[in-house]
């Protein structure tokens, strides 16, 4: 799809959002755009912004500043034309927990002028899942199904855009996998997928990122372009106490910056050269560390982050 | 600090059923003073229910443990004294400032005012937040705090602090200096019990136990289980098992 001229369907132009007497600025002028067919990820921790976002591009909320268009609607203006062209999970489950799993789907395909028959094919493969329970409420649902259920409701009216809002934040790495696996076939249907995650290791299953933090974006690219960005060398380094490795690493004359990812610490010297793995290592040996490992290493969306939001 | 063996938690054949469900289902371990002890699994899988009865706060079905040294059936109240808890979803009290979130735990976890003043000062000073002292809780950034929450959590030197998904949804750079905190306190002797959906995380811990359908699944130092399992990392050992489970969250 990145060989044709992209076909935007979602642009944020400056889109702004503030609240309360204290004028908290949640989104500050933030723009972006959306390819049609693509997945693009909003990457930032609670409170980055990324659900005012949400809520401004699905109508939900008026923006204090700048605009947006969906699928060629303004978020403003056209908002009637834009609820029945995107399809939008909250973070916070928001169906009826005293309907059961039949009676929600039938609300919101009824309240989108449809029929769970008519879209049974786009749901098909999730609902198949939680259908054995259709006769029970939401509310005594597990939350893997219900996350299920939120996304059948979602999907019913066949979006063209689906708005996913930290779809997997509490939830599990297996089931974090088959979630995005559904995803990965969602798309596979033309639908174009905006997700937000505060789990870096997901930006990478994503087409694009928007890396965002206190309401700015700090970044905007494909995963890969993101991290060929990242300006320093980086080394991964063990020890038999890690907890002491990266006191002294912090302590080394040398570090620019020294985290923990894992097993290893992932260190940027001040100046790299031919002799620095050397002297490190003597460094940590004086120190009194033992079976030290120091590889070079290839930095991860997290890596770039972090760097970001030390800058 | 691990050479002195000191248990802190013991349990043998621990469960608990609801009515035919076998949330826990005769789970053993014993975690030791100052051990950082990761309590992973798929949602699900029990770490919740097993972590009530650690606290003190849900009365096993059958089995025995003794936390801090006390009986989980007979003296809760004890337990209770003996342990901090914090987790992302039951902190500190948004409406409250910072000031008196210390006052009110430091209260609750029975310290005498001067303690409560003297600690809350270094607390306060150790995070930082010396201009946010008199803000309210609420007001404050989400990692901040995450980080204040664990601080009071251990403010009253507990011989163990369970940690239920301490850093959901805090940027990397925050999470990691929660971690710090971690590091420190256990360093200090303090026991720490945490559950994560990080794996990196679980490369941190002295070692894991990762539950699977209300039993353990796998237990012991992250390079001991990666080399069980023949895994690279932490995901893949978690993959490995949680993908065998039977008591699928569908």
């Amino acid at each position: 799809m990145l060989n044709i001229t992209p076909n935007i369907i979602v642009k944020a132009s400056q889109l702004r959002k503030v609240y309360g007497k204290e004028k908290t600025v949640a989104v500050d002028d933030v723009s972006f755009e959306v390819n049609r067919g693509e997945v693009f990820g909003l990457i930032g921790p609670d409170g980055a912004g990324k659900t005012s976002i949400f809520r401004m591009l699905t109508t939900l909320l008026l923006p204090d500043g700048g605009s947006a268009m969906v699928d060629g609607n303004d978020i403003v203006i056209d908002y009637k034309k834009i609820r029945s062209n995107v399809g939008y999970m909250p973070g916070k489950f928001s169906l009826y927990q005293d309907l059961s799993i039949e009676e929600n789907i039938n609300f919101f395909a009824t309240v989108f002028g449809t029929t769970l028959e008519e879209n049974y094919e786009i749901i098909k493969e999730i609902y198949v899942q939680i259908e054995p329970f259709k006769k029970r409420r939401a509310g005594k649902l597990s939350g893997g199904m219900k996350q299920k259920l939120a996304l059948c409701c979602a999907l019913i009216h066949k979006p063209k855009i689906l708005f996913l809002d930290e779809p997997t934040t509490g939830v599990d790495p297996v089931s974090r996998k088959e979630f995005w696996d559904m995803l990965k076939r969602l798309k596979d249907q033309d639908i174009t997928i905006v997700v937000s995650t505060p789990y870096m290791d997901e930006a990478n299953l994503c087409d694009r990122i928007a890396l965002i933090q206190k309401g700015k974006i700090l970044s905007i690219d494909t995963p890969n372009a993101i991290v060929a960005a990242y300006p320093d060398a980086l080394m991964e380094i063990k020890a038999d106490n890690l907890y002491y490795l990266l006191r002294d690493l912090n302590a080394y004359e040398y570090t620019l910056s020294c985290f923990t990812f894992g097993e290893f610490l992932h260190l940027a010297l001040k100046q790299n050269n031919v002799n620095s793995k050397l002297e490190l290592n003597t460094y940590l040996t004086s120190k009194g560390h033992q079976n030290i490992i120091i590889n070079p290493v290839t930095p991860t969306v997290e890596d770039c982050f972090i760097k970001l939001l030390h800058d | 600090m691990i050479n002195m063996k000191e248990l802190v938690i013991e349990t043998r054949n621990l469960s608990k059923r609801f009515g035919d469900f076998i949330a826990v289902d005769n789970i053993s371990f014993e975690v030791n003073k100052g051990e950082i002890f990761g309590f992973l699994g798929a949602n699900g899988a029990g770490k919740t229910t097993a972590m009530r009865m650690l606290c003190g706060l849900s009365i096993p079905s059958s089995g025995d443990a003794m936390i801090a040294g006390f009986d989980v059936y007979k003296e809760t109240e004890s337990i209770k004294k003996n342990i901090g808890y914090m987790s992302q979803k039951f902190s500190l009290y948004e409406n409250l400032t910072v000031e008196e979130n210390i006052q009110f735990f430091g209260g609750i976890y029975g310290l005498s005012n001067s303690d409560i003043k003297e600690k809350g000062r270094a607390l306060i000073q150790k995070l930082g937040l010396e201009s946010e002292s008199r803000k309210l809780v609420g007001s404050l950034p989400l990692g901040w705090k995450q980080k204040l929450s664990f601080s009071v959590a251990v403010i009253h030197e507990p011989k163990i602090v369970f940690l239920d998904e301490p850093t959901g949804g805090v940027d990397p750079l925050t999470r990691r200096q929660f971690w710090d905190l971690i590091y420190e306190a256990a360093d200090r002797g303090v026991t720490i019990f945490v559950t994560t959906h990080y794996m990196d995380e679980a490369e941190y811990c002295n070692r894991i136990c990762i539950m699977v359908d209300g039993k353990i699944g796998a237990m012991g130092a992250p390079d001991f289980l990666k080399k069980k399992f023949r895994a690279s990392s932490m995901d893949e050992v978690f993959y490995e098992l949680a993908r065998g489970a039977q008591r699928k969250d569908a």
